[in-house]
């Protein structure tokens, strides 16, 4: 399979890869996929007060694609309100890295696993505030 | 990493280590090939003038050639074809349409190619039944399984000797005792076997073999099939009609430069069999060891010792299979990850020894081959290592199992 320079790119040289403290109040923690289906993307956020994600990062198990597809979304939701990182769709996704469309599903992932760090922050918030 | 770089300029690259998939023409065999494009290049069935009766002798020495390397002592038992696709389909189909009233029923093995495979499936929609038996964690038959499915109505049973992803060898000898006893036809896919390990059809009791050039060496279009004439005779029902070649079995005129190609390869391939399994041994072993050496949570596909000298599959725990490929992208392998292949679905050979999809998806095949040397594998290591390391670095399952959670707890999303 021919790989577009944009995955490839961020399969080399990965954007922010690591992991931020779970327990942290501040840091909302999304894991979504299942290692029989060949992917599972980890991505955290780190929100300051203004509601901004300030920090983000991920750890991915799964192909190239799927590796590109979490790089990239932690770029994307940087500096981003939670809100406009839950409008992040995967097409978007597909479109910049060129992913061919038996790789449509790790864009997906990429997109779910924005949305499930949002909402593990926000849940946390909830609960802090109750 | 200075170590990696050294390695590194020890050797040629993009290595290739793919060996299953297909093999370098030796040069010996692409010399042998040339004339008969060129010069030589009369119809062998041309028996009125020189131009044929030079290309038929060439083929007639070709024949005796092949039938020699799988231990057959008369090579008027061999049909030329396109290749093992071609000489699966012929024996299976050929022996389902000829047998049809001696019974409806056909036994296989579920890790068998899918060329044996979809000729079963075809076979079924015409009313055959098949029994595709299981294998154990190694990847062998249970030669008790084969006893109880044979039945009155059993006309075929067909076992590959040398598996293509993960190397393992079949008990042929008493696979092919069974089947003798039984009074039933055996047909093996010896495509992985020939010039790997000894193949010899009265050893093994066969009644048809089918194998291909370009996976010893030859080129790509042109295997045969072997059909047993005396003790039984096997008679078949050719896949397509016409000019009456190959005793009536498969029509069309014969690829000489390939037939003859095919004849040094197999020629080559067994008369440097047992120097080559030795090599090839020593050599998938200081793969393997250096690979264990490096790195910890690595499974071995499949049986070690019921194997083929150069082949290793193996599964990097945590490092999904096609962005390893990625990584060592120098190095020519492939994997069994459903990423690598069109279906989504994780190889169904690792599946069927039992091995979990989460470790299908991390498996690498290794081909070794006439053409690997030592600094080729210790690059391999190296290189191997390296990417391994750092695609963990960045696996959340990795991080899950350092900090010890057992992977099997984790309530998974799935998608
Ligand atoms: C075991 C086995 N059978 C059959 C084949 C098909 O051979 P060919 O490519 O000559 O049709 C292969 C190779 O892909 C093989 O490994």
């Amino acid at each position: 399979m021919a790989y577009s320079d944009k995955v490839l790119d961020h399969y080399n040289q990965p954007r922010n890869v690591g992991a931020l403290p779970k327990s942290d109040p501040n840091v909302g923690t999304g894991v979504v996929g299942a290692p029989e289906c060949g992917d599972v993307m980890k991505l955290q956020i780190r929100v300051n007060d203004d509601g901004v994600i300030e920090e983000a990062k991920f750890k991915t198990f799964g192909c190239g694609s799927a590796i590109a597809s979490s790089s990239l979304a932690t770029e994307w939701v940087k500096g981003k309100t939670l809100e406009e990182a839950a409008a992040i769709r995967n097409t978007d996704i597909v479109q910049e890295l060129n992913l061919p469309p038996i790789k449509i599903h790790c864009s997906v992932l990429a997109e779910d696993a924005i949305r499930a760090a949002v909402s593990d922050y926000q849940a946390k918030r909830a609960s802090r505030n109750s | 990493m200075s170590q990696l770089a050294d390695l590194r300029a020890a050797v040629k690259l993009p290595l290739y280590m793919d060996n299953h998939a297909t093999t370098r023409c030796d040069p010996r065999v692409l010399a042998a090939m040339l004339p008969y494009f060129s010069e030589d290049y009369g119809n062998a069935a041309s028996r009125t003038h020189v131009f044929g009766r030079t290309t038929e002798a060439a083929v007639d020495k070709a024949r005796a050639q092949v039938a020699a390397a799988i231990g057959a002592s008369a090579d008027r038992e061999i049909v030329f074809t396109s290749g093992a696709t071609e000489s699966d389909n012929l024996a299976i189909k050929g022996v389902a349409h000829m047998y049809r009233d001696k019974g409806d029923h056909l036994i296989t093995v579920a890790t068998e190619h899918k060329a044996v495979l979809d000729a079963h499936h075809a076979l079924e929609r015409e009313g055959f039944r098949t029994t595709f038996l299981q294998v154990g964690s190694d990847g062998l038959i249970n030669l008790e399984e084969l006893r109880a499915a044979i039945t009155d109505q059993t006309i075929l049973v067909s076992v590959m000797a040398v598996n293509n992803e993960i190397g393992v060898v079949q008990p042929l000898a008493e696979i092919g005792k069974l089947c003798k006893e039984r009074g039933v036809l055996f047909f093996c896919d010896a495509a992985q076997a020939v010039g790997k390990i000894p193949v010899d059809v009265e050893a093994w009791q066969v009644d048809l073999l089918a194998f291909t050039a370009h996976k010893m060496y030859g080129p790509k279009g042109v295997g045969a099939l072997w059909v047993r004439r005396k003790a039984p005779r096997v008679r078949l029902e050719p896949l397509f009609h016409g000019g009456g070649h190959e005793r009536g079995l498969r029509s069309g005129t014969l690829a000489v430069p390939l037939i003859v190609a095919f004849g040094e390869a197999a020629e080559i391939a067994v008369r440097e069999q047992p120097q080559e399994a030795v090599r090839l041994l020593a050599l998938r072993e200081r793969l393997l060891k250096g690979l264990q050496g490096n790195l910890e949570h690595l499974y071995v596909n499949g049986s070690l010792d019921h194997r083929s000298p150069g082949s290793l599959n193996v599964s990097f725990a945590y490092v999904e299979g096609e962005s390893l490929l990625m990584g060592i992208s120098d190095i020519a392998v492939s994997s069994g990850s459903a990423c690598t292949s069109a279906s989504l679905e994780p190889s169904y050979v690792l599946k069927a020894l039992g091995v979990g999809d989460e470790l299908a998806h991390t498996s690498i095949r290794f081909g070794l081959g006439r053409f690997t040397t030592e600094a080729e594998v210790d690059y391999a290591v190296a290189r191997v290592t390296e990417v391994v390391n750092r695609l963990r670095e960045m696996s959340p399952l990795w991080e899950m199992v350092q900090e010890g959670i057992d992977l099997s707890t984790v309530n998974w999303t799935g998608h």
